[in-house]
């Protein structure tokens, strides 16, 4: 079985000396294709460290992070970035969209940023747009929409260069129940498929029923994952009665 | 991702005016002053300045500008026409007596006495609005410059024939003529040099300076030196004299001090408005560009980004500014009191590059907040 992205005795300090705090202790996780992985736990397991690493915009302390089969924690300057912009999408917690931009605008800097003519790039953002339901609102800003709509602008952007693998941190937290819940259906079924992963960061337990895998956290390590048999588009979402899980020990 | 940045500085429009405005302000303000400063220290040079018949200068040696003269005797004049070079050397007059009309309106005037025979140091043809130069050639006659005319004629159309008193001589206006506006904004009278002499008050020697043209071939710089070896006065080219004289007023008056002031806050008003603003407006935006550097925007595209935004503001506000400063320059063209004072290009290409480098290092600040952001800032709710 081929992995997006794996981890092996991944460490993270912040700090030095006295001060120093180990955020991730020995961390190994694999992240499979064609799924959507959940890390979960409390605040400050480490979850978000952990996506920040595996996304490249964190440089870990020890260990190793291959992702798509680079070794990201290799990479550095313009060839990280670059490496980023080609294979990785996000989505925020804030969402970060910038309020100068439409919908369509916001949707398409992933293009822009990789030189491709704003026309084009735009069009097929819009495109995208329209196949998550924000037809008539692609030439909204932001402060124009509402919180589910900003996040589904967030995931056009993360989306809209076909990345293998896209990170997510806390995607619904900003959101209402029922509209987070539409983002997770979104999600799943847009982002979860054949050579593509999907890793999101969440406390949110309402929505753990789209996750393939479900890797626990706490105090910087991974303490258990669950493989989901019942997720995604299939999953229901009164709860947890309808899934079938197998606890993989650790 | 030009667009975008563009896009991110317009989008924020109070920022974006703020930033204009300060950019603007700092521009009218550094172009108004420096203008000013110059066209007045050009003023100080007028009366050299408007003779363009002669090219050297000949006067005392402890000469130090052209308001401040000591008289030269006959015999120097003879001299200087007996150096090897030299094509013709002609007198000139200058000096300051009161001007009194009719209606006892009074004002102390420039008087220029002009050579006799040939004129030189008169106003040139082109300059000549009523009357003629040659005109000078009859009894107790003088040309007035327009403005000083409407100083001592307020209200009346220019006209030829009216009479002033030059202190208790009678004199009759055969001519008006433009002149450069002096320092102190006198009259400026030409009268011929016998008769001007006549006029303030005989001394013992009147000679102001000495006029001269070379001969063909013969360059001002080497005259100017034989001038001196052979006379033992001092001779200079008239741009080297017009730039002694504006070097005495910046050296030995408050006024380049006043206008340094002026410019240095502008310089600092926009440096700090401009610089701030800026800076705050990138801190602002820290969190957007933490989510591009995460996204996969290089640190060059970022930076490319800042810079042209900054350029933006900076060419946008500097424009804005050069254009209140030239609709105020041409105001003021027009007014006898601020005639002269135009708005110079040397003092917007300063000002160009005095501003942009102030942006530049505004935008340099915020550019390294940026560079050393993390992307992973935007992982932390």
């Amino acid at each position: 079985m081929s992995f997006a992205a794996e981890c092996r005795a991944v460490e993270k300090d912040f700090g030095s000396g006295e001060t120093r705090i180990r955020a991730l202790r020995s961390v190994d996780l694999e992240i499979p294709f064609g799924e959507l992985t959940m890390l979960v736990g409390p605040s400050g397991c480490g979850k978000t460290t952990l996506l920040s690493v595996i996304a490249g915009v964190l440089n870990a302390t020890g260990g190793e992070v291959q992702v798509l089969g680079e070794r990201i924690d290799s990479l550095a300057g313009d060839r990280l970035v670059q490496f980023r912009r080609k294979n990785l999408g996000f989505v925020f917690q804030q969402f970060n969209l910038l309020p100068a931009l439409t919908a369509a605008e916001n949707a398409a800097i992933p293009l822009l940023a990789a030189g491709l003519p704003r026309k084009s790039s735009v069009d097929r953002a819009a495109q995208l747009l329209a196949e998550l339901g924000m037809e008539d609102r692609v030439d909204a800003y932001p402060a124009q929409l509402s919180g589910g709509q900003q996040q589904r602008v967030a995931f056009a952007r993360a989306l809209v260069h076909e990345p293998r693998l896209l990170v997510c941190d806390e995607p619904t937290s900003a959101l209402d129940a029922e509209t987070g819940h539409q983002v997770m259906e979104l999600l799943a079924s847009h982002a979860v498929r054949p050579g593509r992963a999907t890793i999101v960061v969440t406390h949110d337990n309402r929505v753990f029923q789209f996750a393939d895998r479900i890797a626990r956290m706490e105090d910087g390590r991974i303490t258990g994952v669950t493989v989901n048999r019942m997720s995604g588009a299939n999953a229901s979402p009164t709860g947890h009665s309808h899934q079938e899980n197998e606890q993989v020990n650790l | 991702m030009n667009y975008v940045a563009l896009r991110m500085l317009t989008g924020d429009r109070a920022k974006y005016l703020s930033l204009i405005f300060a950019i603007a302000f700092s521009t009218f303000l550094l172009e108004n002053q420096s203008s000013i400063f110059a066209g007045i220290m050009k003023r100080t040079t007028s009366q050299i300045l408007d003779v363009t018949d002669a090219d050297v200068w000949v006067m005392d040696k402890k000469t130090l500008y052209i308001d401040e003269v000591k008289a030269l005797t006959e015999n120097d004049l003879y001299r200087v026409r007996g150096v090897p070079g030299v094509l013709w050397a002609v007198r000139l007059f200058k000096g300051q007596p009161r001007a009194k009309a009719a209606d006892g309106t009074f004002r102390v005037v420039v008087m220029m006495g002009v050579d006799d025979a040939s004129l030189v140091g008169a106003p040139s043809r082109d300059k000549m609005i009523l009357g003629s130069v040659e005109d000078l050639r009859q009894p107790d006659s003088v040309i007035i410059d327009r403005a000083g005319y409407k100083f001592l004629f307020p209200g009346q159309p220019l006209d030829l024939g009216r009479t002033l008193e030059l202190n208790d001589h009678l004199v009759r206006i055969v001519g008006i003529a433009e002149a450069s506006a002096p320092f102190a904004t006198f009259p400026v009278m030409f009268s011929r040099y016998s008769q001007a002499i006549k006029f303030v008050g005989r001394e013992r020697d009147q000679l102001s300076f000495v006029l001269v043209k070379p001969q063909p071939g013969i360059p001002v710089r080497d005259l100017c030196d034989r001038i001196e070896k052979y006379t033992d006065l001092r001779a200079v080219s008239g741009r080297a004299f017009a730039w002694q004289t504006v070097f005495y007023y910046v050296k030995n008056t408050g006024i380049p001090v006043n206008f340094g002031i002026t410019i240095g806050i502008a310089l600092i008003v926009g440096a700090v408005v401009a610089g701030q603003t800026f800076y705050i407006f990138t801190i602002e935006n820290l969190k957007q560009f933490g989510a591009l550097k995460a996204i996969g925007v290089t640190n060059g595209s970022i930076v490319g980004m800042i810079l042209l935004q900054a350029l933006t503001v900076a060419a946008i506000g500097y424009s804005i500014g050069s254009g209140i400063a030239g609709v105020f320059f041409s105001i003021t063209l027009h007014n006898d009191p601020t005639r002269g004072l135009v708005l110079l290009w040397q003092n917007m290409a300063g000002v160009a590059v005095a501003i942009f480098f102030v942006v530049f290092l505004a935008s340099l600040l915020s550019v390294r907040r940026v560079l050393t952001l993390e992307p992973a800032v935007v992982f932390r709710g």
